[in-house]
């Protein structure tokens, strides 16, 4: 089975072999098509019409499988690879070893936001961003300058306090665990990761920042832990729900996996703790 | 989701399918929703007459328009389309009023206007490009 761990507890070894199998993905043109379906959903889910990567209930089971998707094209190129999460309520300032030129690299530079250190440099050759909402072809972050600071650990643990996932009306206006992880409403947790990061991280074509995969494992474990808080909750909505995906509806683009496909994720792999 | 809701899937998908492939500007959009059947717009946020204000002003240098739309997926995310320079901007009214954009995705803003400006600092003069949706 699978173990995905923290992205502070890997060894050196365990970095490389991650950065160089998601450049593996990048060099054959897979990773290209991860990018450009996350924001063709980006652009067409919508509060008021169908929605099923963003803003509804089924947000945590859409990028569950997105990313199951994501790591199975890793492992192809490199079995002993797991995503790694990152924890942001504990590796929280602009210098913490994840954004060391040895993992994703740091933020970029103040004229033009461009990332220059790390493997996903343009200067390296190795990362021009291909599927983009303007002209720039390189990496862009502006950490920290979007949003004051990371969630807490507090605010995290309000979030998880939560009995009930998700309630009318299913989208972004909605109260419940869902909306308060995604973060369109309350606290604002995995919006504001997005927003701090900056760059394409805070646009719809997020996943082109690699940084995006681990800020989504952490939201997945998120979700786990919230079942094991609460036993007796279950995905909402169960059916016969307009516009949004029901418990046993599939989902876009697949068309072959239900939430109910997803609610489990030990069948898949588990966390390290 | 129900049949009706999977029908009208099918026909946006067309929509946006459509607009992506002619995102000249307002007219285009309007013009490539004449393909499709008419659809249902009502509850699907602000329409003219209270909807945000038009806007066409320069701002750091660059061109902003902001204006209704009646047609094509603007209509549908909110009634209301913006150009930097005469290319699209991607906008999406929220249920609770305010807007976001594809280049601020995961921020929300009061209105179009201060949107477009955010969307202007962000591209540090970079020209917006359609997203090829192949």
């Amino acid at each position: 089975m699978a173990v995905r761990k923290n992205q502070a507890t890997l060894t050196a070894t365990e970095k490389r072999n991650f950065v160089n199998a998601v450049l593996a993905l990048k060099k054959n043109g897979r990773y290209d098509e991860f990018v450009r379906t996350h924001n063709e959903f980006i652009m067409s889910d919508s509060d008021s019409g169908d929605r099923v990567g963003h803003r509804s209930p089924s947000f945590l089971p859409w990028h569950r499988r997105f990313l199951l998707q994501f790591e199975q094209e890793l492992q192809r190129i490199d079995s002993s690879v797991t995503l790694p999460y990152w924890d942001w309520t504990a590796d929280r300032t602009t210098t913490a070893s994840i954004f060391g030129a040895d993992f994703l690299g740091g933020t970029g530079r103040s004229r033009d936001s461009q990332v220059t250190t790390g493997p996903f440099a343009y200067s390296t050759g190795q990362w021009n961003i291909n599927v983009s909402v303007d002209s720039r072809p390189f990496l862009q972050r502006e950490l920290g300058a979007g949003v004051r600071a990371l969630p807490t650990r507090a605010e995290v643990d309000s979030v998880l306090a939560m009995a009930t996932y998700d309630m009318a009306p299913w989208n972004s206006s909605s109260n419940g665990f869902r909306n308060n992880l995604e973060g369109w409403r309350g606290v604002n947790l995995h919006n504001r990761v997005h927003v701090w990061i900056g760059g394409q991280m805070a646009s719809g074509v997020s996943p082109n920042d690699p940084v995006f995969w681990l800020h989504h494992c952490f939201i997945d474990k998120l979700w786990a832990d919230w079942q094991r808080l609460h036993p007796t909750s279950t995905y909402l909505p169960a059916a016969g729900t307009a516009n949004v995906v029901d418990l046993n509806d599939t989902m876009r683009p697949w068309n072959n996996v239900t939430p109910a496909d997803m609610l489990d994720h030990t069948k898949f792999y588990t966390y390290d703790s | 989701m129900s049949k009706t809701v999977t029908r009208r899937f099918v026909l946006r998908g067309t929509a946006v399918a459509v607009a992506g492939a002619a995102l000249a500007g307002v007219a285009g959009i309007a013009t490539a929703e004449t393909g499709a059947k008419p659809m249902d717009h009502s509850g699907h946020g602000d329409h003219a007459g209270h909807g945000p204000q038009a806007f066409d002003e320069t701002y750091k240098g660059r061109r902003i328009v902001g204006a209704p739309a009646t047609g094509g997926h603007q209509a549908h995310h909110g009634g209301f389309a913006v150009t930097i320079d005469g290319k699209e901007l991607h906008v999406m009214q929220n249920a609770d009023g305010t807007w976001i954009s594809v280049v601020n995705h995961y921020q929300t803003f009061a209105d179009p206007l201060a949107l477009t400006r955010a969307a202007v600092d962000k591209l540090q003069g970079a020209v917006l490009v359609p997203i090829a949706t192949a």
